[in-house]
């Protein structure tokens, strides 16, 4: 009789933290391939079409990196929060909040046009986003709420109010009364510049400074230490003199901010005014991604990356081979579960023991 | 350098394998799944119905759940660069990215539902579904018992207003009286919101059930109650075999195909279709579970206005006791399309 065993390592596993990953990506290609052919397709096309097809050209370059761009964004405010052991779960709300409140100059004051525009929008944007997280992180520390319930609570919130918003007080004129604001004027959008044939915009290279940044301050200032003490120990923060309601706040504050300037972002880069849906569920797709980088920024990067082409993928298997949208959602959910599956050989050793039955039992 | 050669060859070669010069591409972007047997249900026969006719000289495509946000350009675009030689958007809420990937490719023909806003090669194509909805409303007046019936919508656009009003002076051509409440989902298609609205309603006194949302949830309540309702886009009566009186049928198969033959032929011209009863672009279900006179009058409305009579003909008041049109004057398309006010006795407010 032969059984699998799993020992636990004395130490976590360096090579397994960066084969893992690998393992798991691996495993959802094979996973893949079956499903494509139980749907009565070609497993290696599918595959093509699923995983390589959407980057071998410039324009799905192009593509992933606007997609990745708000998911890297809003993960890595995430990851701070879930660091100091806070749990925002309503990014996709602060997101809507700070591209209502950026939104503000191009809608309610059409004629204030100017190249300063663009930059009051992301600071406001970052204002609208910070505040709205701030009330579960005051809801928290003076009546200590739960704020996974409020932070996800005020999604609704969020969105019933853009939906108001865009109904109401700042429906276009022009609109024929259909739900959606004045189309925003030039400088309150951001348009993509020509890199060698991929067009990019502004909100792509801020993405990737934040991840540096972030890496910089987790790692090696007094500020990452005291995010890290305080989310695994509140008692040890205590007693080196960090106060953890004022880092709920904080915690809460960069990661709205960061929320609302991905919203922003995605509204002046993709539909340039506000209507009803502004984001296909970044917000709650970010947790996702946070945790697939292991809450680390550079991880981030890549997980954002893998997440968007997954989802190009899935509209490559729907366009060219007419599978259903299901699919793609299946092997969404196949890549995470191998992802955190795979963690396991980190924390364990895998041992196949040839032995007889009796031993089992007495074990 | 090499890998990436490589790759660039094996995409070549895909390429090439998936190319016919001859045939045509049609495709279609949908916003619900086609497994809704409403909106996008509706549209996608409309495609298979094209597959049948054209048979050899097309091939066709399409996408369906695709968000009216941010995702709906990409997937746009990615149908234009497939080779797609014509793309239809069956959403209202795809019309601005729709029309920035048509200004992209202008080699390619688009095609938008519902919207307002069209190119040299973005055509606009509606239906006058408020057409159905007068004869629904005299129904309804004939059949309810109670004289109120429970009115389910999505979304207070143009569109779904005129569905509402063109319903309420339908019933009251019946019976002045007739009272209608709604429910706003705030959804095209969410089974389990409409279920909880219809029951919400029913409890409230209606008696008959009509929706401006995309599944069969409301009419499947009506049925298990014993009561009275319509279909919505498709006919639901396998769903609610004694529930369903009639149902408004989006038929765009006759549309599609003589587009899509249009640009086999060369012809293919933008332009801005709005039919209804009378070219076949909605069609009435057979009429059921319903008194012998009740239907007679259906079929009277049906064919009156078939031959072209507008059920937006005055006197029309508002809300507000305002006459809107004198009598004998029909509204003008233009005012139908951007209708953001109700006529009288409407026991609603219209967010403004």
């Amino acid at each position: 009789m032969i059984r699998i065993e799993l020992v636990k390592r004395s130490q976590q596993s360096r090579v397994m933290s960066v084969l893992s990953p690998v393992i798991a990506v691996a495993l959802t290609v094979i996973v893949a391939g079956i499903v494509f052919f139980l749907q009565g397709h070609n497993p290696l096309e599918g595959i093509w079409y699923f995983f390589l097809e959407p980057i071998t050209s410039l324009w799905g370059i192009e593509q992933l990196v606007t997609k990745a761009t708000p998911l890297v964004i809003i993960a890595l405010g995430l990851a701070v929060c879930y660091q100091s052991n806070n749990w925002n779960i309503g990014a996709e709300g602060q997101l809507t909040m700070g591209a209502i409140v950026g939104s503000i100059l191009p809608v309610m004051f059409p004629d204030f046009v100017n190249p300063v525009v663009l930059p009051l929008m992301l600071i406001m944007a970052m204002i609208g986003g910070a505040l709205f997280a701030l009330i579960p992180a005051q809801l928290k520390i003076r009546f200590g709420t739960n704020e996974i319930l409020t932070s996800l609570m005020l999604v609704y919130c969020s969105n019933l109010f853009l939906d108001w918003m865009v109904r109401g007080p700042w429906r276009s004129p022009q609109g024929y009364n259909f739900p959606i604001t004045v189309d925003f004027h030039e400088w309150a959008i951001l348009d993509g510049h020509d890199f060698g044939g991929v067009y990019l915009n502004l909100s792509a290279l801020i993405a990737l400074i934040l991840v540096i940044v972030l890496a910089v301050v987790m790692r090696s200032t007094l500020k990452g230490f005291e995010i890290r003490v305080l989310g695994q120990s509140p008692r040890a923060g205590a007693f080196a003199g960090f106060n953890h309601r004022r880092m709920t706040l904080f915690a809460f504050a960069l990661s709205g901010a960061l929320a609302g300037l991905a919203g922003m972002m995605v509204v002046m880069t993709e539909i340039q005014k506000l209507q009803p849906v502004i984001s296909p569920g970044y917000g709650f797709t970010a947790i996702i991604v946070a945790f697939l980088g292991r809450l680390n920024p550079v991880g981030i990067l890549i997980a954002g990356l893998v997440i968007a082409s997954s989802y190009l993928g899935g509209e490559a298997i729907q366009t060219s081979l007419q599978m259903s949208s299901k699919v793609a959602t299946v092997i969404q959910g196949v890549l995470l579960f191998f992802v955190l599956a795979c963690d396991t050989l980190i924390l364990y050793k895998v041992r196949i023991v040839a032995g007889r039955a009796g031993e089992v039992a007495r074990a | 350098m090499k890998k990436i050669a490589l790759l660039a060859g094996v995409a070549l070669a895909f390429a090439v394998s998936s190319a016919d010069a001859a045939k045509l591409k049609a495709c279609w972007v949908y916003t619900g799944p086609i497994g809704d047997f409403g909106y996008s249900y509706q549209h996608d026969q409309g495609r298979l119905e094209v597959e049948k006719e054209l048979g050899d000289k097309v091939e066709t495509a399409y996408v369906e759940n695709v968000a009216e946000g941010p995702d709906a350009e990409r997937v746009f675009e990615r149908f234009a660069r497939e080779g797609c030689g014509i793309v239809f958007g069956t959403s209202f809420g795809f019309m601005d990215p729709e029309l920035k990937v048509a200004k992209k490719f202008p080699d390619v023909k688009f095609e938008h539902a519902t919207g307002y806003k069209s190119a040299d090669n973005m055509g606009l194509y509606n239906a006058r579904f408020y057409e159905g909805r007068y004869i629904l409303g005299q129904i309804a007046a004939k059949e309810s018992k109670k004289g109120l019936a429970g009115y389910i919508v999505s979304f207070p656009i143009p569109e779904v207003v005129m569905g509402i009003n063109s319903f309420v002076l339908g019933a009251q051509s019946i019976n002045p009286d007739f009272k209608v409440k709604i429910v706003w989902v705030n959804s095209w298609f969410d089974p389990g919101k409409e279920a909880d609205a219809a029951k919400a309603l029913f409890d409230q006194g209606a008696d008959i059930i009509v929706q401006h949302t995309d599944s069969t949830a409301a009419l499947q309540v009506a049925e298990e109650r014993g009561l009275k309702g319509f279909g919505q886009s498709s006919d639901m009566a396998k769903f609610a075999p004694h529930a369903q009186m009639t149902a408004i049928v989006d038929n765009w198969g006759p549309y599609y195909v003589s587009r899509v033959k249009a640009v086999l032929d060369g012809t293919w011209k933008a332009d801005n279709a709005w039919d209804g009863i009378k070219a076949g672009a909605v069609h009435m279900a057979d009429y059921a579970n319903m008194a012998d006179d009740t239907k007679k009058l259906a079929q009277e409305t049906e064919a009156k206005i078939a031959g072209g009579w507008n059920p937006f003909t005055g006197p029309i008041v508002d809300q507000d006791g305002k006459e809107r049109y004198a009598a004998g004057v029909t509204a003008p398309d233009g005012d139908l399309l951007g209708m953001n006010w109700y006529v009288k006795g409407i026991d609603d407010k219209l967010p403004q």
